[in-house]
């Protein structure tokens, strides 16, 4: 075979590797969507039909059957501990990298070594923790897990993003008369907006797809989260597939937006993030 | 890793050039200020050590106690959990699992991402690049939940794509209950966990190869070099630091599965797809036996544990090429 020829031929073989690659990742998630809008009897009859007709009955089914209320649930969880997340780790940050702070060395490495603790590690006294302060079965539960074991992973992206904002700025500051209260919210925050922007999608993320802790810390209505809710729908309703699919869509869609919406910012945190 | 920091000067407000500030004023605020400091660290800190830390050492003394949460009896049991444990099949095979787990990711989300990376880079259109980079990651932005019911409908065995394409292909032969089977349920499991995660690793070699200025590959093109051992000798070296650090990431990941496990097989059938993630669950939360559970914690947190530290000592010895 000629040159050119073997050249072509590989660059199809790449084409097909790579598009078809491309469709075993679509092909299921279409497929799960698709099935969200069939009956049960057509999903039985033939899987890889399209459905007859695009009713949203099943999504308006799942909706009733509890994955609104899982749904709020996520909202609430993941906007609150997106927040105190994002604080926390900030200010940790902005301490340990623009003040000075006695054991920094040390204290900065209690912060960071969080990052290698594994969450079942503390499960079993968390659960007696949370039980003596009532808070097992509720959303702060989640909400206070969420926030203390991630600190770690988001003072790590942000305190490697303040270290690079010159020093200069704090002290001009200073002499003006701008005490560290003011110096954080009002100059250094703003400056560390793209980073804050990554941190934010990164935890969303976490927070609206983490399972181990919704699944152990919550039972009761009004306080699981839609990763947790979906196994319950399926429990309960398992021989309704087209409305589990359903389900399935309503919880998969948020993340999916909210990547290709903000994929410049998750990107970037993702690839500072990746020496953690 | 290096920032940009032309994109975030210092608004022009700044003052340049005032005279310093007398020693002993300066002396005062450094004083007060560090005391100030830690007062921004604190919130952070006090949360992490009553909700990880003293949990963490707590768990550690769990361990060596025989305890019934519910009717909240306990009891010193010396080693006796860690001795139930080696004598536990369960156990070993939670561990088999988790290490066939380890080794699958690292060979397909490590070392195939790291070929895929480098085969989507190669390409010469920017816009089909970020498209396939893209559509690769999706499964990892979905939830693992909604990732494993997804492939516990795709492996049901009347109703799932992965027998009918079997059939399509003629392998009649091959269809299977692959999660209801105690043979493939795991290696099931496991395909899934790597349709989940390959996408992710792809991005993060993508953008590291990236970093690889484009005068190398050139030149190399020049001299004739071939795809493939610029692939070898140059792509691959060239991104090492994230390979090392991907092998650990993913090492420590394996040793914490849960999710997928617990949705798709809860480690059935007849236990074949336990990890040591569930099984602690299970012995716990089920088995109401919790110092047996925190054991196998204990467990966890020492293999995790060795994996950071390979990391740190990596990080130590890569940082002086950087």
């Amino acid at each position: 075979m000629t040159a050119t020829g073997t050249r072509y031929l590989a660059r199809v073989c790449l084409w097909g590797l790579l598009l078809s690659l491309a469709v075993v990742v679509v092909y299921p998630l279409l497929w799960m969507v698709l099935n969200g809008f069939k009956t049960n009897a057509e999903l039985f009859a033939n899987p890889f039909a399209l459905p007859h007709q695009w009713g949203l009955g099943n999504f308006a089914a799942a909706w009733d059957r509890g994955v609104s209320s899982y749904l709020a649930t996520s909202v609430f969880v993941t906007i609150v501990s997106t927040l105190s997340t994002a604080l926390l780790s900030a200010w940790a940050a902005y301490g340990l990298t623009r003040l000075r702070v006695p054991l920094e060395g040390p204290l900065t490495a209690v912060v960071l070594a969080g990052l290698m603790l594994a969450p079942t590690v503390a499960l079993i006294p968390l659960v007696q923790l949370f039980q003596r302060l009532g808070l097992y079965n509720s959303v702060w539960a989640l909400v206070i897990l969420y926030t203390a074991f991630r600190i770690p992973f988001t003072t790590f992206l942000i305190r490697a993003y303040m270290v690079e904002i010159p020093r200069e700025i704090d002290e001009a500051a200073s002499i003006d008369g701008a005490g560290p209260g003011y110096t954080f919210w009002r100059i250094v925050l703003p400056l560390c907006k793209p980073i804050m922007a990554s941190v934010v999608i990164l935890h969303v993320l976490f927070a609206w797809n983490e399972y181990l802790f919704a699944m152990i810390f919550t039972s009761g209505a009004g306080t699981q989260t839609l990763p947790v809710g979906l196994t319950n729908l399926m429990a309960r309703h398992g021989t309704d597939y087209p409305v589990v699919f359903a389900g399935m869509a309503i919880a998969a869609l948020p993340m999916v937006l909210l990547f290709f919406g903000g994929q410049r910012w998750f990107i970037r945190g993702l690839a500072d993030g990746v020496g953690k | 890793m290096a920032h940009d920091t032309s994109s975030r000067a210092p608004a022009g407000r700044a003052p340049v050039g005032r005279p310093p500030l007398p020693t002993a004023a300066r002396a005062r605020t450094g004083t007060a200020r560090r005391a100030l400091g830690l007062v921004w660290v604190l919130p952070a800190l006090v949360v992490l050590a009553v909700f990880v830390y003293l949990p963490l050492v707590q768990n550690l003394g769990f361990s060596f106690l025989r305890w019934d949460i519910f009717s909240g009896t306990f009891s010193f049991a010396g080693g006796d959990n860690y001795r139930k444990m080696a004598g536990d099949p369960v156990f070993w095979r939670s561990l088999r699992n988790n290490i066939a787990y380890a080794v699958v990711s690292v060979v397909v989300q490590v070392f195939g991402a790291l070929l895929l990376a480098a085969l989507v880079e190669s390409l010469r259109s920017d816009r089909w690049r970020r498209a396939l980079r893209a559509v690769y990651f999706i499964p990892s932005a979905i939830s693992i939940t909604v990732a494993g019911l997804l492939f516990y409908f795709l492996y049901e065995p009347n109703l799932g794509l992965l027998n009918a394409a079997l059939g399509g292909l003629g392998l009649d032969g091959l269809e299977h209950a692959w999660l209801g089977d105690s043979g493939t349920a795991v290696y099931a499991v496991i395909a899934m966990s790597q349709w989940q995660g390959f996408g992710y690793s792809t991005l993060l070699f993508a953008l590291a190869i990236q970093r690889i200025p484009p005068e190398i590959m050139e030149a190399a093109a020049l001299d004739g070099v071939g795809p493939v051992r610029r692939f070898l000798q140059i792509t691959a070296p060239l991104v090492g630091e994230m390979t090392s650090l991907m092998v650990i990431v993913t090492i420590s990941g394996a040793f914490q599965v849960f999710n997928e496990v617990m949705v798709m097989t809860s480690g059935g059938p007849d236990n074949s797809s336990q990890v040591l993630g569930t099984w602690l669950y299970q012995s716990g939360f089920v088995q109401n036996d919790f110092g047996y559970a925190a054991a196998i914690a204990v467990v966890v947190f020492f293999v995790t544990f060795l994996v950071a530290l390979a990391q740190l000592a990596l990080g130590r010895r890569r940082r002086v090429e950087w």
